[in-house]
């Protein structure tokens, strides 16, 4: 058996088979199952080791070829397909509890598989067309057939359908730097390309004007799973860029770019979520400030710096799915997200408010929450470099707990006659229960993390300490 | 001598489809304009890329057409009655600045053919027309049907210049899924809030 078998084309034949064959919570179970033994499997067999399983003999080779190129995983790469299948199951297991359409399912596990692929396809700068073609496939999901698609819908598919020309342009340009390494033009064009490719890819300041609008129009489950998924391979995909082209490690200019940008992007993100009024937008400014960290983790100039980003990357999965969800079931007893709709809804959904304000909160990096230890490892190699930064960062997180505030207190301005009620169906309510505790697991232990991460930077050599 | 008169008639009928594409507002005129507009991708590409490669991106493309013309076909004679059709200002608008872009790129191109030699002075120009032309498109459409032309029209400029520097089988195959599904993107997009809600199924 190969590992691209495995873990991309098995899932995409599996996505088709739960499209025909099944609806609502049959489907959620299924992709949720499925998605948690590939994870286990990532996890437990490693790749290019003939293991005996009874009196089997099982060995996952690594690689396979199509169209006379490659798709090979890295035998150090298990455990991260392993995180990406664990969180991935997690969002689909509270599909049915969101009460998201029946085709997110399908739909959810070939976009992670096609993803998956963009890690694995070699030369690795045609992840650009594959991340391309997985969010087209998003589209549905954005857009129910019964609704006029809107403009963030539109501008998602602008941005990421730019942004594949310039990463594979960029790819052949770095080539030729790699050559010749001492021409300034060169070097400065293709830097240029890189950074606008990433800038449409992860929706950098000021193209991520789609993200907030997405999070208005669409169901927020929906957006929140892209939110999770695109960046997520994105800041791996830019990870193999800097560890494969050593000009990139050494371009002091292009990582005053990238760190420039995400002070910009957390600080923005957290100042425009302090002033927005809609509960579903601040989500969006939220993930906003989490891609300004990522970048910002890519910047430092840290022996740790895969250990950060992934760090960083984990608990981002269970903030936002923990953080959709529970906007999910508060969307089904309101009109819009907006506040002035809000009002004592803590008292009506008490646990998908709990859920939401503590996700909220992680994000924004309060201590005991799963946000706490990876921002503060950033942090701490932030300041040594510049406090300056560090200060923007600072005024991101603070514009976001702000914004939690605002909420906590939109949700608790019930009538005094109203009474406490619990609407959260008994599968809302595990899932949210296990999320938060999920949350606190990370944030009092975050070593928990440390079987999924501790084999990363040996993907990564350049890097790596 | 007479493939590189063919390559030049590609670069005008590139510079004509892509000025058609921007000025009018009819879609029955932008598609066959966008028809065109393929076989003279197709061509350039061809300079660099085997026949049968090639003539998947035009099939690809004419494809895309198809779907796009057949969802605009399906869509209610109401929907298209309050679509503008003739927009005076802008259609100036576009053409001025899309005669602009012509010229730039055609600064342009003796400069990168001087960089990037082999390449081809027609490649070269008929891919920056394309792209400066998609770009224009994206810039002043506000309705879906003329951001998937812009998208599609950029998409092709890539391609004719990306043909000239990767050969491979993977990335043919996926810029044919890639254009593949913007026109499907495209078509879902359109078709989108034409359909009723009937039930819980539908969501």
């Amino acid at each position: 058996m190969s590992a691209p078998f495995l873990w991309i084309i098995a899932p995409l034949f599996a996505s088709g088979f739960i499209l025909f064959f099944l609806r609502n919570r049959f489907a959620s179970l299924a992709g949720g199952t499925f998605s948690a033994a590939l994870s286990l499997v990532a996890l437990i067999f490693p790749m290019d080791v003939a293991l005996l399983v009874g009196p089997f003999s099982v060995k996952i080779s690594p690689a396979i070829q199509i169209l006379g190129r490659s798709l090979a995983f890295n035998p150090a790469q298990g455990s991260l397909i392993a995180a990406i299948y664990g969180l991935a199951a997690l969002w689909f297991f509270g599909v049915h509890a969101s009460g998201s359409a029946n085709r997110f399912v399908p739909l959810g596990l070939m976009v992670v598989a096609l993803l998956t692929a963009s890690i694995a396809v070699e030369p690795f700068l045609f992840a650009a067309l594959l991340m391309n073609i997985a969010a087209m496939l998003a589209l549905p999901l954005l857009v129910p057939l019964y609704q006029p698609p809107g403009r963030g819908a539109v501008r998602f598919l602008i941005y990421q359908t730019i942004a594949m020309p310039f990463i594979l342009f960029s790819g052949w340009l770095l080539a030729g730097v790699e050559a010749g390494p001492s021409e300034f033009g060169a070097t400065l064009q293709a830097g240029a390309v890189l950074l606008l490719g990433f800038a449409f890819l992860l929706g950098v300041f000021p193209l991520y004007n789609w993200i907030p609008m997405l999070m208005e129009e669409a169901h927020p489950y929906v957006a929140g799973f892209l939110l999770w998924a695109l960046p997520t391979f994105t800041i791996i995909f830019a990870l193999g860029f800097f560890d494969r082209y050593a000009w990139l490690r050494s371009s002091p200019q292009l990582f005053s770019a990238i760190q420039i940008s995400g002070a910009v992007m957390a600080a923005s993100g957290g100042l425009f979520a302090l002033q927005e009024k809609h509960i579903g937008r601040i989500l969006g400014y939220a993930a906003v400030v989490e891609v300004g960290l990522l970048a910002l983790a890519l910047s430092v100039k840290s022996p740790n710096l895969t250990d950060i980003v992934f760090l960083l990357l984990i608990p981002r999965g269970l903030e936002l799915a923990i953080w959709s969800l529970a906007l999910s079931i508060v969307k089904r007893r309101v009109y819009s997200l907006r506040f002035s709709e809000l009002k004592g809804m803590a008292r009506k959904t008490p646990l998908a408010f709990a859920a939401l304000i503590l996700s909220h909160l992680s994000v924004t990096g309060f201590p005991l929450l799963a946000g706490f230890p990876p921002r503060l490892a950033l942090w701490r190699e932030l300041a040594e470099q510049s406090l300056t930064l560090s200060f923007w960062v600072y005024l991101g997180l603070i514009g976001l707990l702000a914004a939690a505030m605002r909420t906590m207190a939109v949700f608790l301005m019930a009538k005094e006659n109203d009474t406490w009620e619990w609407n959260e169906t008994w599968t809302q309510s595990v899932m949210l229960g296990v999320g938060v505790i999920g949350l606190f697991l990370l944030g009092m232990f975050p070593q928990v993390v440390q079987p999924f991460i501790s084999g990363l930077p040996a993907l990564y050599q350049h890097l790596g300490p | 001598m007479t493939l590189e008169i063919l390559s030049w008639a590609a670069v005008v009928l590139i510079l004509a489809t892509s000025a058609v594409i921007l000025a009018n507002r009819d879609w029955r005129l932008s598609l066959g304009a966008l028809t065109l507009q393929y076989f003279a991708a197709f061509w350039l590409i061809t300079r660099h890329l085997p026949f049968v490669m090639g003539s998947a991106k035009l099939i690809t493309g004419w494809m895309v057409v198809a779907i796009l013309g057949m969802t605009k076909l399906g869509l209610s004679a109401e929907a298209e009655e309050n679509a503008p059709t003739f927009l005076p200002r802008g259609q100036w608008f576009r053409l001025i600045l899309f005669a602009a872009v012509a010229l730039a790129a055609a600064g342009a191109t003796p400069r990168i053919e001087s960089g990037l030699p082999g390449l081809g002075l027609q490649v070269i120009a008929g891919s920056l027309f394309l792209i400066g032309a998609g770009m224009i498109h994206l810039g002043a459409a506000s309705d879906i049907f003329n951001t998937i032309l812009g998208l599609l029209t950029m998409i092709a400029g890539f391609e004719v210049l990306y043909a000239a520097i990767e050969s491979s089988l993977l990335v043919t195959g996926l810029l044919a899924v890639a254009n593949l599904g913007l026109g499907l993107s495209g078509a879902y997009l359109l078709t989108a809030g034409t359909v009723a809600l009937e039930s819980e199924e539908t969501l």
